[in-house]
């Protein structure tokens, strides 16, 4: 009888610890595939012409002027979210760490950092090109501005959030050091804190930019494409993901093995910056210890 | 005296720097203060202007561009109801799916995995997670929707859907019956009646005569394994929270692994895994490009999951660019939906995940 019972429980937890195993193994398949698939197509359809010609030439073209708009817009994005995020980042963790605003801006940001990325493509489009349509008379309608706006909508909750945690973690010895040396706040926040907390800071930047450079969707309706090389940021612009989208949706065969080439090179992006993080952070600990 | 003269100027001066520097760190803190309000706005401002977008929908439609299938811009009618059913059922299909193996992931890492083996197999997770969506919409469009057709559709619509319908009249009409309910029609009685029409029901969701990949399933199998890395990571990180002599006094009186897991992790943590799920039905409700290459964007009710069919981000990013006047203000109203479901979800999920935080005194 107790046999019986120890029998069912050893199989019960075999059978769930087997279970365990495959969900794990399904996962990695998961990925290997992907990783897969990106790497023959892409490597398969990587050439000269995908970094030296631009998609006004179609099949025979590249995508020199999507990967110029993506580097713009994404520098735009980057450059607007770091010193606001990293500034509301040092409220919450320096002014409002234990109060109720501070608390509630944290929270929020949070639900921010997972909110739907169309939904601020339409923000950006509803703030940005609607008005500068209507001021311009229709001359300026979608650019590559309004694409790094709506990008560094999704990169700010990013960088206020490891602003925020990074600068949880510098010791408060430091804070009381340099306040009773008689240092004014914002000096001890500048040239103290944030500096102490400079790789952590780095790493939020990284991890926002990888984040940013495979969004498409609130591309579509703010840079628009363009099929030209421009360095006007004023301009429609075209970017590596939305050209992707384009392309994947034509019919012909040539224009998937681009759309292929143009994914290959998004996700070795994406991934040594998700490595560059890790190897910024982990240097940092080194040197603290 | 000139001294002392010297030590007032000093004084003053001290003063004086103390002023300057009391009113720098005003300003300064302001300007910290007005950044950090800049996430606020970011979040009413998009729920506003999407609103503010989605007033002519709203004012010629009310309550039953909710509720209406229809979606005719030819005739300039729009409702709701077909690109809400599709990210809802999409956003299930990749919960049911994501959430029994986060499980089993994130219970192989913290209880069964050799520890040299943890960090490893956890970082490559976790690498999924940094994979752009578009290209999971690529892998979903050329690689696994061809898969899908060729291998787990038929096998679907073989054992699980229904076959073509014979036409029996039953009381006063005529209803469709499978072959097999033909042949028992002797023995049909009221309950097994009730039980056919059930299960009648269920083949409806697995038969379909579309013969390509992309259907509502698909993009709910995609959606699934975006969200796996999400859901697994935050039930990795509260599974370690759990103290160990709880666990250890569990094993002390003899349970096994799979016991400790399921009557003392699960337990302690549940409202963080909730919370976990919640963040990952945000994350799948939202989604746009993954979702827009495998849904076959269909503006139409289906009652098969093996049809296309058509999701609110996937119906702005197709349609927002050509559309004009109230198309336009639809898609709007459709985003200003998406926004307040998202972010409720969104808001549970951090509560849930918080209460676990408060729980420990962090």
């Amino acid at each position: 009888m107790s046999n019986a019972l120890y029998l069912r429980r050893r199989v019960a937890n075999m059978v769930a610890l087997c279970m365990s195993m495959l969900a794990t193994l399904i996962g990695l398949t998961f990925l290997a595939w992907i990783l897969w698939e990106t790497l023959h197509q892409g490597i398969g359809a990587l050439n000269l012409k995908l970094f030296t010609k631009i998609t006004a030439y179609g099949e025979d073209g590249g995508l020199a002027n999507a990967m110029i708009g993506s580097l713009i817009i994404n520098f735009i994005g980057i450059a607007i979210a770091t010193p606001i995020g990293v500034m509301a980042g040092t409220w919450l963790a320096e002014y409002a760490n234990r109060t109720k605003l501070g608390e509630s801006i944290r929270f929020l940001n949070d639900i921010l950092l997972s909110a739907p990325s169309i939904v601020l493509g339409l923000f950006v489009y509803t703030i940005i090109v609607l008005p500068s349509t209507a001021i311009t008379h229709g001359s300026t309608t979608f650019s590559g501005l309004a694409g790094g706006v709506a990008l560094a909508l999704i990169a700010l909750p990013v960088i206020v959030r490891t602003t925020d945690e990074m600068l949880r973690l510098v010791p408060s010895t430091l804070r009381e050091a340099a306040l009773s040396l008689g240092v004014p706040q914002w000096k001890l926040t500048v040239q103290i804190l944030i500096r102490a907390a400079r790789s952590g800071l780095i790493t939020g930047v990284l991890l926002a930019l990888a984040r940013i450079s495979g969004e498409t969707a609130p591309l579509l309706f703010t840079a628009f494409g363009n099929n030209y090389t421009t360095f006007n940021p004023m301009d429609k612009m075209s970017s590596l993901p939305q050209m992707i989208y384009q392309y994947a949706n034509d019919p012909g065969e040539a224009m998937h093995s681009i759309a292929w080439a143009g994914a290959f090179v998004i996700t070795m992006f994406v991934l040594l910056l998700s490595l560059a993080s890790r190897l910024v952070l982990s240097r940092n600990k080194v040197s603290h210890d | 005296m000139q001294a002392d003269q010297g030590a007032n100027a000093l004084a003053i001066a001290q003063e004086q720097r103390a002023l300057k520097d009391a009113n720098h760190d005003l300003l300064f803190s302001w300007l910290l203060k007005a950044c950090a309000l800049l996430v606020l706005a970011c979040l009413l401002g998009a729920a506003g202007a999407t609103l503010w977008g989605g007033r002519h929908a709203f004012g010629a439609f009310g309550w039953h561009f909710l509720g209406s299938d229809a979606w005719d811009p030819g005739n300039d009618i729009y409702g709701a109801l077909v690109p809400v059913y599709g990210t809802i059922a999409t956003s299930l299909i990749a919960l049911l799916i994501a959430v029994p193996v986060s499980f089993g992931i994130a219970l192989y890492l913290s209880e069964v995995a050799p520890p040299w083996l943890r960090t490893p197999v956890a970082s490559a997770i976790e690498l999924l997670a940094g994979i752009p969506s578009i290209i999971y919409g690529m892998w979903g469009l050329f690689v696994f929707a061809p898969f899908f057709a060729d291998h787990i559709k038929p096998w679907l619509t073989d054992h699980l859907g229904n076959p073509p319908p014979v036409q029996v009249p039953w009381g006063d009409g005529v209803i469709p019956f499978t072959p097999w309910a033909v042949e028992h029609v002797s023995v049909i009685g009221p309950v097994a009646h009730l039980l056919h029409k059930l299960t009648w029901a269920f083949g409806q969701l697995f038969t379909s005569d579309s013969p390509f990949g992309a259907s509502i399933l698909t993009a709910g199998i995609v959606l699934a394994v975006m969200i796996i890395p999400f859901i697994s990571s935050v039930m990795r990180e509260v599974f370690q929270t759990v103290p160990t002599r709880l666990k250890e006094s569990a094993y002390a009186l003899g349970s096994s692994t799979w016991e400790v897991s399921w009557d003392i992790v699960l337990p302690y943590t549940r409202s963080a895994v909730v919370g976990g799920v919640f963040l990952g039905l945000g994350r799948a409700l939202g989604e746009t490009m993954a979702v827009t290459f495998v849904l076959g964007n269909a503006m139409s009710l289906s009652p098969s999951l093996l049809d296309p069919g058509a999701s609110i981000a996937s119906t702005i990013a197709n349609q927002f660019s050509e559309a004009a006047g109230l198309q336009k203000s639809s898609l709007m109203a459709l985003a200003f939906l998406l926004f307040v479901v998202t972010f409720f979800v969104l808001l549970i999920a951090r509560l849930m995940l918080r209460r676990l935080a408060l729980k420990e005194g962090r």
